[in-house]
């Protein structure tokens, strides 16, 4: 038994497991000083948890884009944070007409669903041009290929949109009938971060019963697992491969209208590189080509980026902790990819095929 | 076949080489000056050039000071010694290897003059030795590292600066934070451009000599949205200021989303030029009223002449604080070509690059829209000896926004003015 | 005739509305206006011009080139035709310009258009229509659009003879209107300045000027001089060829040393960047191209490089060491090597796009705590690290752009050298073998752990090389330079270059890196004409400008089809 384990230990294991021993217990060490000092109060922590619960909506959102396009092609779509950033962008000249107009604070609702269908619409329709200039040329050549196609698409769609509306920042306006602050279990939590959040998981679920009950999500799932097979069963894979970008895009621009109700600034035409990012780093956490996968993704990340820097490395001594918050979020998928290569929710098939 | 076309090819040659020949003749001016001249025939233009960051998050720093170039050249009817002015524009980013490159593109043209820029330090530094290597001048209107003049750092021949440096500007903030508001404990967040991390550390580092605390210095990056985390953490200890010398969309945020953070109700927020931006107020929300922004502090009725002209040309306001100096800058090298000119009978002109330098160095009293102007070395006490800093610290205010700015009036009142 | 048009009508029609779309695009971004004053030729012909007519010659060279059965005269009447419908959506877009801008000034309004779509200016329909009314304007502006049709037909209808000629005539004039700031430099630094002036003025091509080379290079085109003696250098006989191709090398090398000399000191600069990512760009191959371990993170060990140098070599407080350049040089080299192994480590059990994501992580992390207060007393922070000495070779600083494009020469070739031994060597098969399927490299026994590392190591030397001779260049270095851009262009390079292929790396260097220096007035369409390039470049030439000969062959032989088969079906 001994001398089994002996013959199978590698060293390399052997490291990777004391890295991530040390990762842990400083961890540990960080958030057992942060909280021993209790320079900051349990309403502080629970303010935090639920910005940064909103914010992992809107990245889940994103990421569900990345992860649903990543099941079906094994790509990686890098324009997607810029698909985002053009429904986000389109509708914040609407939302700042619907604001001088009044119609935003007489009919919220009808506004709101005006300005997500506008971004829906944009953004959908942007993400299945760059599918078909960009992407469905290049079936069968090899993997980097349309990695770089997808870079140049990025950088064509900022710079496009930089031209189009300019360089200057926007903001949307605030809803009156979103400001406010509920009180849940004696917290304060702004109304506007339970909307987004609600809002954002009713349409992930809705997204999850499309895939798993609808025909055309079947047909989607059949596409993700072998393209030639599906082809022989009738399905009309181009078409199948158009509808999947179509979601994606209209998730990232419901996205961006939701990221505009609770952040309302910073609108302008490079406003979807970091997000997108994000996000992919949050479809990668939850297993990339994996559906729920994207959505636990997407939200974990936005809590530990909200209470991370704060709970772990201020009790670890560093100083300006949130400088480093963007570098922490990626040792934590370091740490996390090492412990299960696969991703949380990711299968053992994933890996194979990537 | 070939032949002929050889036939062709050399027929041409001659032809354009007898064109070359038969240009003007050689004027008899004989160059003494210790790093060359520049000389412009007749019907040649007077050549100058801008490096500015005109792509990026940073383009309005350039355009803010491109215009008012333009319009300082405008003023003389794009006329100067009689000959047309040339203007070339270079991006030289807010990035070292993008003022390098615009540099060595700038030096590359022998009939370029005088440069007015660069818009960030970062490029300045980078770009300075090849624009001193090759003879020119330059005036920067919004360099703010206090190093670029100081003689021994990276300050180099040739270089000279319109605007105050971040060693004014943020002993203002922390001046007027502790004597005029009363503060006693300030925090400070930066945003790792070099410009608002040196700004911050000179803020507190006076705010302590002056006797009151800084609780709290941090650091966001370009790009971050959820300000909340560090404003939680600035909240903790509650300080009366907080200071935050950073740009749009992260200065934004910051205002939006401090309101919805338990204890920072009494903290005075303060900004500086990098928010003095008619853009900033209705981007960032009611939250802005009230808080304080330090900069560029010019006033009178040429600056009111100037803004009309920028209206008429581009309308609207100019889209940062550094435009004055940029218009100062551009008239001083102007004025310099002009003085140390020699124009010959047949209206050649000749431009010593040493005597323009010269000539720019002993200016000691120039009047301009941003107060006066001396450009001669000076004892900075332990920090050692300036060269080419021409600000004197007057041009230099706080302002504080108001219900008026949130409704798209700009520029905000001054409401503290060391320099008067 | 008609006929055959009504026939056609619906290619016309939709090659039309596709010019139409694209005249629209370049409108609405703004690039036409912005280039309406940069002249390429005298002061009729600017850029703005070229990018309004891009959309019309290009729907008629297509249109032409669809109805090619048809005869000569159908194909350039449908091309004119065709023209006109180009310019449909732009008359629309002034009239819209007219009715909610210009007519709309001064009112009180919920919604301006101007303040979403910000390039929708008066002026712009004034350009449009040449500043003569709405009305004959946009009569004028159809027919404009109709001749430029045509000149897209003649692309494709013209004799052999002709349409080489003309082409080759109409790249060269807008071509040095266009470039006319670098070829300016090296008029004036080969000939004189006034043979610039006879040239061009204030960056425009000078009309005679223009004429005249217009007249040459139509002639060189017509009389196919490139072609003839390219037939003539196929008939040579083998031993003849061997001895030019050995002159040709020899030249190549007498040109690439005297070659910043000539260029003048911008363009030396622009050759010594390209020389810097020619050289990440070789070490940045061994990891991708060879090992096929997709790294998005490679401008991470660029910085160990830079900041090795800087810390080691800097003259001002944060300088540690008195080494100079050429002793820190081994130093940084292997910093990165150390740092190459680290960050593979973690990394040995990841593949694909897991790999991607986590060096893209890395980058940024180490871009990030190269920024953070908390590193800040070791290497500056924010501030960078300043005062980083030239090198200097028997007491020469090396502090122009001229004299560093040597040194950088010296390490690209090194770098060229090292990888052309290791694609020969063992190490290089086993490369190769496990880009090819890991499971089955392991199986043949294989240490994938050895083999990994090692790609990592060596392609981060490279780049910790071209960082340290980036900083010792620039004398200051800011955590700014190293963001992402620096990881996606060096990739871009190769893959665009052909993966693989050393020569690749070059050109890839040379359009990605070069061009866009070359074309700096383009100021923020910059990146714009960089994300079309990349895309243009990867849809014609999916394997790469100069794809690597053995990875050419095994495309084309069976096996390879049938592994490509089955990677299809796998996705």
């Amino acid at each position: 038994m001994l001398k089994r384990y002996i013959e199978r230990f590698s060293w390399v294991d052997f490291l990777l497991k004391l890295f991530q021993v040390l990762a842990l217990a400083a961890i540990v060490i960080g958030i057992f000083n942060t909280l021993s000092v209790a320079r900051y109060s349990s309403d502080q922590w629970v303010t935090l948890i639920f910005a940064g619960l909103a914010q992992g909506s809107i990245y889940a959102l994103i990421a569900l884009g990345y992860t649903l396009v990543y099941g079906i092609l094994l790509m990686i779509n890098f324009a997607h944070g810029d698909v985002y950033m053009a429904g986000a962008f389109t509708s914040v000249f609407l939302a700042d007409s619907f604001a001088l107009s009044g119609f935003l604070a007489s009919h919220p609702v009808l506004a709101i669903l005006i300005l997500l269908l506008v971004a829906v619409t944009v953004s959908m329709v942007l993400n299945v041009i760059v599918e078909r200039v960009a992407y469905r040329p290049l079936r069968g050549a090899p993997r980097l290929v349309p990695l770089i196609t997808a870079i140049g698409a990025s950088f064509t769609i900022e710079y496009t949109f930089r031209g189009l509306y300019g360089a200057e920042f926007h903001a949307y306006p605030t809803v009156p009938a979103l400001s406010g602050i509920i009180n849940i279990a004696g917290y304060e939590i702004p109304r506007v971060q339970i909307v987004v959040l609600v809002a954002a998981v009713v349409l992930m679920l809705g997204l999850y019963f499309f895939v798993e009950r609808t025909k055309i999500g079947k047909a989607m799932r059949a596409v993700s697992e072998d393209k030639e097979v599906a082809r022989l069963m009738g399905i009309n894979v181009d078409k199948v491969i158009m509808i999947t970008f179509a979601v994606g895009g209209a998730l990232a621009g419901a996205a961006g209208v939701f990221n505009g109700l609770f952040r309302p600034q910073g609108v302008f035409f490079f406003m979807g590189f970091i997000p997108g990012i994000k996000a992919f780093t949050a479809a990668v956490l939850g297993g990339i080509g994996n559906v729920p996968g994207a959505m636990v993704g997407g939200l974990f990340l936005g809590v530990f980026e909200a209470v991370g820097p704060n709970l772990i490395l201020e009790g670890l001594g560093i100083p300006a902790v949130n400088q480093l918050r963007d570098a922490f979020a990626f040792t934590l998928l370091v740490i996390i990819l090492i412990f299960r290569p696969q991703g949380i929710f990711g299968e053992r098939l994933a890996e194979k095929k990537a | 076949m070939s032949k002929r076309l050889f036939a062709v090819l050399s027929v041409l040659m001659v032809a354009g080489m007898i064109l070359t020949a038969c240009g003007p003749k050689a004027a008899t001016f004989e160059c003494t000056d210790a790093i060359g001249c520049v000389d412009i025939a007749p019907d040649e233009p007077i050549h100058i050039a801008y490096m500015l960051t005109i792509s990026g998050a940073t383009a309005f720093l350039g355009e803010d000071s491109s215009g008012a170039i333009e319009i300082a050249i405008d003023d003389r009817g794009g006329k100067l010694l009689g000959h047309d002015i040339l203007l070339t524009g270079e991006d030289s980013g807010c990035s070292a290897e993008g003022g390098q490159t615009a540099a060595t593109k700038v030096a590359a043209d022998p009939t370029i003059v005088g440069v007015i820029g660069t818009n960030c330090s970062s490029a300045a530094t980078a770009a300075l030795d090849t624009i001193s290597a090759a003879g020119l001048v330059m005036l920067s209107p919004s360099n703010t590292a206090p190093a670029l003049t100081i003689e021994g750092q990276t300050w180099k021949p040739g270089y000279y600066r319109i605007c105050h440096t971040d060693l004014f500007q943020g002993a203002v903030a922390a001046e007027f934070a502790y004597n005029e508001l009363g503060a006693r404990t300030a925090a400070t967040i930066h945003d790792g451009s070099p410009y608002a991390d040196q700004l911050q550390q000179v803020f507190a580092k006076r705010f302590i000599e002056l006797g009151g605390k800084v609780t709290f210095q941090g650091a966001v990056n370009v790009g971050d949205t959820d300000m909340r985390t560090i404003l939680t953490t600035v909240a903790s200890d509650s300080p009366d200021v907080l200071y935050f010398p950073i740009f749009e969309p992260e200065g934004d945020f910051i205002v939006a989303q401090s309101s919805e953070i338990a204890g920072l109700e009494n903290t005075t927020l303060m900004g500086a030029d990098g928010l003095l931006a008619d853009s900033f107020p209705e981007n960032a929300g009611p939250n802005v009223v009230g808080m304080y922004l330090s900069g560029p502090y010019v006033t009178g009725a040429a600056y009111d002449e100037f803004l009309a002209k920028w209206d008429a040309k581009f309308g609207g306001v100019p889209p940062s604080g550094f435009h004055a100096f940029a218009y100062d800058g551009t008239n001083i090298l102007l004025d310099a070509i002009e003085k140390v000119a020699v124009v010959d009978e047949d209206g050649t002109v000749h431009i010593g690059r040493q005597a323009l330098r010269d000539s720019i160095s002993a200016l000691g009293s120039y009047t301009g829209l941003t107060g006066k102007l001396d450009c001669t070395d000076k004892d900075f006490g332990e920090l050692g000896t300036s060269h080419g800093d021409c600000a004197t610290g007057g041009a230099l205010g706080v302002f504080q926004i108001t219900e008026a700015e949130l409704n798209g009036a700009w520029p905000p009142a001054a409401v503290y003015t060391p320099g008067e | 005739m008609i006929k055959t048009l009504q026939e056609n009508f619906r290619i016309i029609l939709r090659y039309g509305l596709l010019g139409s779309v694209i005249a629209l695009y370049l409108t609405t971004i703004g690039i036409v206006e912005t280039f309406a004053q940069r002249n390429l030729v005298g002061t009729s012909v600017s850029l703005g011009h070229v990018f309004l007519v891009f959309g019309a010659v290009g729907a008629g060279f297509l249109v032409t080139r669809a109805m090619k059965e048809h005869s000569a005269s159908i194909a350039a009447a449908a091309s004119f035709i065709t023209g006109m419908i180009t310019s449909i959506l732009l008359i629309i877009l002034t009239l819209v310009i007219q009715v909610f801008v210009i007519q709309a000034a001064g009112q009180e309004r919920v919604f301006e258009l101007r303040s979403m779509f910000v390039n929708l200016s008066p002026s712009l329909v004034e350009f449009l229509t040449f500043g003569q009314g709405l009305v004959l304007g946009n009569l004028l502006f159809a027919l404009f659009s109709g001749l430029m049709g045509l000149i897209g037909s003649s692309f494709v209808l013209l004799p052999e003879n002709w349409r080489r000629a003309w082409i080759n005539s109409l790249i060269w004039v807008l071509g040095l209107g266009l470039f006319s700031e670098n070829v300016a430099q090296i008029v004036r630094e080969l000939f004189s300045s006034s043979l610039n002036k006879v040239l061009f003025t204030n960056k425009a091509l000078n009309p005679v000027a223009a004429i005249v080379i217009f007249v040459i290079t139509f002639a060189i085109g017509y009389f196919g001089i490139n072609k003839k003696t390219r037939a003539k250098w196929e008939q040579m006989p083998e031993s003849r060829r061997k001895r030019g191709r050995t002159v040709l090398i020899v030249l190549s090398v007498v040109f690439l040393l005297v070659l910043p000399w000539t260029v003048g000191l911008f363009l030396s600069q622009a050759l010594f960047i390209i020389g810097l990512y020619v050289m990440m760009g070789l070490g940045l191959n061994i990891v991708v191209g060879y090992a096929g371990l997709l790294d998005l993170g490679y401008v991470a060990f660029f910085a160990f490089g830079a900041y090795t140098m800087g810390i080691l070599t800097s003259t001002g407080p944060l300088g540690r060491s008195d080494l100079t350049f050429w002793t820190a040089l081994p130093f940084a080299v292997l910093v990165g090597v150390i740092w190459g192994l680290l960050l593979g480590f973690p990394v040995l059990r990841m593949r694909g796009d897991y790999l991607a994501i986590v060096t893209l992580g890395f980058g940024e992390i180490i871009r990030i705590l190269a920024l953070s207060n908390w590193l800040a007393p070791l290497e500056g922070g924010a501030q960078g690290v300043l005062h980083i000495p030239h090198p200097k070779i028997f007491g020469f600083a090396m502090d122009s752009p001229q004299s560093m494009y040597y040194l950088v020469v010296l390490g690209a070739v090194l770098a060229a050298f090292v990888t052309i031994r290791l694609r020969d060597s063992r190490l290089g098969r086993q490369w190769m073998a496990m880009r090819e399927d890991e499971d089955v490299a392991e199986a043949m026994g294989i240490n994938l752990v050895q083999t990994k590392l090692l790609a990592f190591a060596i392609g981060a030397a490279f780049s910790a090389m071209s960082g340290a001779i980036f900083a010792a260049r620039l004398g200051n270095i800011f955590p700014h330079s190293f963001n992402i851009l620096i990881s996606i262009n060096a990739l871009s390079l190769i893959i665009v270059g052909g993966m693989g292929s050393i020569p690749g790396v070059v050109v890839g260097a040379l359009i990605l890196v070069g061009l866009p220096e070359m074309l700096r007035e383009f100021a923020e369409y910059r990146l714009l004409m960089y994300g079309i390039l990349l895309i243009v470049m990867m849809l014609v030439k999916p394997e790469g400008f100069l794809p690597e000969a053995t990875r050419k062959r095994e495309l084309r032989s069976g096996k390879e089809q049938f592994s490509d088969q089955v990677a299809r079906s796998e996705s």
